[in-house]
């Protein structure tokens, strides 16, 4: 056995060098929220970058209502799909979650999270796009709803399984048959939980653009008809950044951080609201 | 008459149950999860079945990348995403089990809370953003700072060799790192938190320091589930694509050097799909598709199964 200070002192390095990488881990985020706001905020401090449309480069006012507008739709109709089938798929899986089945259903999910967002953009494409002949936000949305369906199973079924059995059996004990204390009593109970989970897939659906690159396309002009090519924050970003023009490029950096916004508001957000559902969930 | 009271209670008491019509209308909806899943796969196996019959399995062994003479080989897609994968499970290895050996650390949360915000955040940040990141400061930066002194120094070595550029398979790496590392670490950490604390306790006891502990007991108990860890972060890295085809020049071959511009397949896809033209090449970039997710698929199915045992022969 090596002395005493010797093992102290390799306790203290290794764990000096755990926080080291623990710090280098952080750095990377750090750097994107600095850079993102430090150069977003010169494009988001015009009013006109909410309220125009993109403009070629050169024509001064352009903004991204078009992209914001296009965001909103398509990923609003993923979620008319994906939440409601998501939501009682959880359910199924808190309630009734013991058999084999159950266990397919959520390895599937599981998996599915996991499956590339850009071939669930190719299946959209196959699947909505070939027969119409033409891009679309509907496909998009198609896209988007698969890739939400899965956050919406898992975070439903975690949230209904941590309301107590006390609740379930005391509605049961009244007569009430299953599908009202499923819908009527236990749903409401875990609803924060189930809410900050559908918020978290809406946030990752927004955010994606490998699956509405050849689905939605983009559009330079705002269009609120979904059966049309339409543009969201993503592309601009991606298609904007790749331009050599510095106005696009300022253009891009805004949406970047219009994103990076949004998503740390509703992240931030859902981790207060789950911690105190999860108080409330131990005192009933 | 005792008797009689006895039979009455032994017989089973039929109480008429309603058919549970919720129970069967939920587990008709949860259909859409695994429905979903077979659909991709059959939807895309129909679409790339040009690509398939004409290029058969030479498609993953072919070099040549040509619209013009419709001759396509997958090859140097698979190589740059097995390699832009490799490096950067080899970068985010290392951290994310150092992250979450201290995230794991039973006691106050004060710092490690914070810790952990940060790293479920690097999570949720959008793959676009960090691929604009990627372009305009961690590309140039990488090149001034780490590609040129390298090359210059042990540019002898293979593949460390030839010309840096800014868009190149490291720069790629390294921005996949970044991306992978909170589920590494954060599956990692629910693995650590499930060994059994008397193992940690009982060496202590024996006068073990932390590291010791750490390095000789939790760490090993935690092996296979760390192992799951990093195989589901591999599918993360394989399946990633905006940020990657941002940053790693898009050059459909195979270089010479992790300093030089490659190609995934995912970003294949999606820098070509549009504008692709014809059965055959929109064939062969769906069969890329098909490849790339019947691998996640595979490697997803295999990590969960991993982290699932690991847990499971924690708690026993």
């Amino acid at each position: 056995m090596r002395h005493i200070v010797m093992r102290r002192f390799g306790n203290t390095f290794a764990q000096g060098v755990m926080y080291a990488f623990t710090v280098l881990a952080l750095i990377p985020l750090g750097l994107v929220l600095w850079f993102t706001a430090s150069n977003g905020l010169p494009a988001v401090s015009h009013l006109e970058f909410f309220l125009n449309s993109q403009r070629p480069t050169g024509i001064p006012g352009g903004g991204v209502a078009n992209a914001i507008a296009g965001t909103a739709i398509i990923v609003g109709i993923a979620s008319l799909a994906a939440i409601p089938v998501g939501v009682l798929s959880g359910i199924y899986l808190a309630e009734y979650g013991a058999g084999r089945w159950a266990s397919w259903v959520r390895l599937a999910s599981d998996v599915l999270v996991g499956a590339p967002s850009i071939a669930l953009g190719l299946f959209a494409y196959a699947l909505v796009v070939v027969p119409q002949h033409h891009f679309s936000g509907i496909s998009a949305s198609v896209a988007l709803a698969i890739l939400m369906l899965p956050v919406v199973v898992r975070t439903t079924e975690g949230a209904v399984g941590l309301i107590p059995n006390g609740l379930r059996e005391s509605g049961l004990a009244l007569g009430l048959p299953r599908w009202r204390v499923s819908l009527q009593l236990i749903l409401p109970a875990a609803a924060p939980g189930v809410i900050t989970g559908a918020l978290l897939a809406v946030a990752r659906a927004a955010g994606e653009t490998a699956p509405v690159l050849f689905t939605a396309f983009g559009n330079q002009f705002l269009t609120l008809d979904p059966n049309r090519f339409m543009s969201t924050l993503p592309l601009v970003v991606f298609r904007d950044a790749l331009t050599p023009y510095k106005d696009l490029q300022q253009e891009a950096w805004g949406a970047a951080l219009v994103l990076v916004v949004m998503v740390l508001v509703i992240n931030l957000g859902s981790r207060w609201v789950l911690r105190r559902q999860i108080r409330l969930a131990r005192q009933l | 008459m005792a008797a009689a009271v006895d039979s009455a209670a032994v017989a089973p008491v039929e109480i008429p149950r309603p058919p549970d019509r919720y129970r069967t209308f939920t587990a008709f909806v949860s259909w859409a999860a695994p429905a979903s899943l077979i659909l991709i796969v059959a939807v895309l196996i129909q679409q790339a079945w040009p690509s398939v019959t004409r290029f058969g399995a030479g498609f993953l062994i072919g070099t040549e990348w040509n619209q013009v003479t419709n001759s396509f080989g997958a090859l140097p897609f698979i190589f740059g995403t097995v390699v832009t994968s490799a490096i950067a499970l080899a970068i985010a290895l290392p951290v994310g089990v150092a992250v979450a050996v201290l995230l794991a650390e039973p006691g106050a949360q004060g710092v490690r809370g914070a810790l952990g915000t940060g790293i479920e955040l690097l999570a949720a940040i959008p793959s676009v953003v960090y691929g604009i990141w990627a372009l305009y400061v961690l590309a140039p930066w990488t090149l001034l700072h780490i590609e040129t002194p390298v090359t210059d120094r042990l540019g002898f070595i293979p593949f460390l060799g030839g010309v840096p550029r800014q868009t190149s398979l490291f720069t790629a790496s390294l921005v996949l790192a970044v991306m992978i590392l909170p589920t590494l670490s954060a599956v990692s950490r629910d693995v650590i938190r499930s060994v059994p604390r008397g193992l940690r306790e009982s060496t202590v006891a024996i006068g073990a320091t932390w590291w010791e502990t750490t390095w000789h007991v939790i760490l090993p108990a935690a092996r296979a589930g760390i192992f799951g860890a990093t195989v589901l972060a591999l599918g993360r890295a394989l399946a990633e694509t905006v940020a990657v085809a941002m940053v790693i020049g898009n050059r459909p071959e195979i270089p010479h050097s992790v300093f030089s511009p490659g190609y995934t397949l995912a970003a294949v896809i999606a820098n070509e799909f549009a504008e692709a033209t014809g059965d055959i090449y929109q064939g062969a970039l769906v069969e890329i598709g098909l490849v790339l997710i019947l691998v996640t698929l595979t490697v997803n199915v295999l990590a969960l199964l991993l982290v699932q045992s690991a847990r499971a022969r924690a708690l026993v």
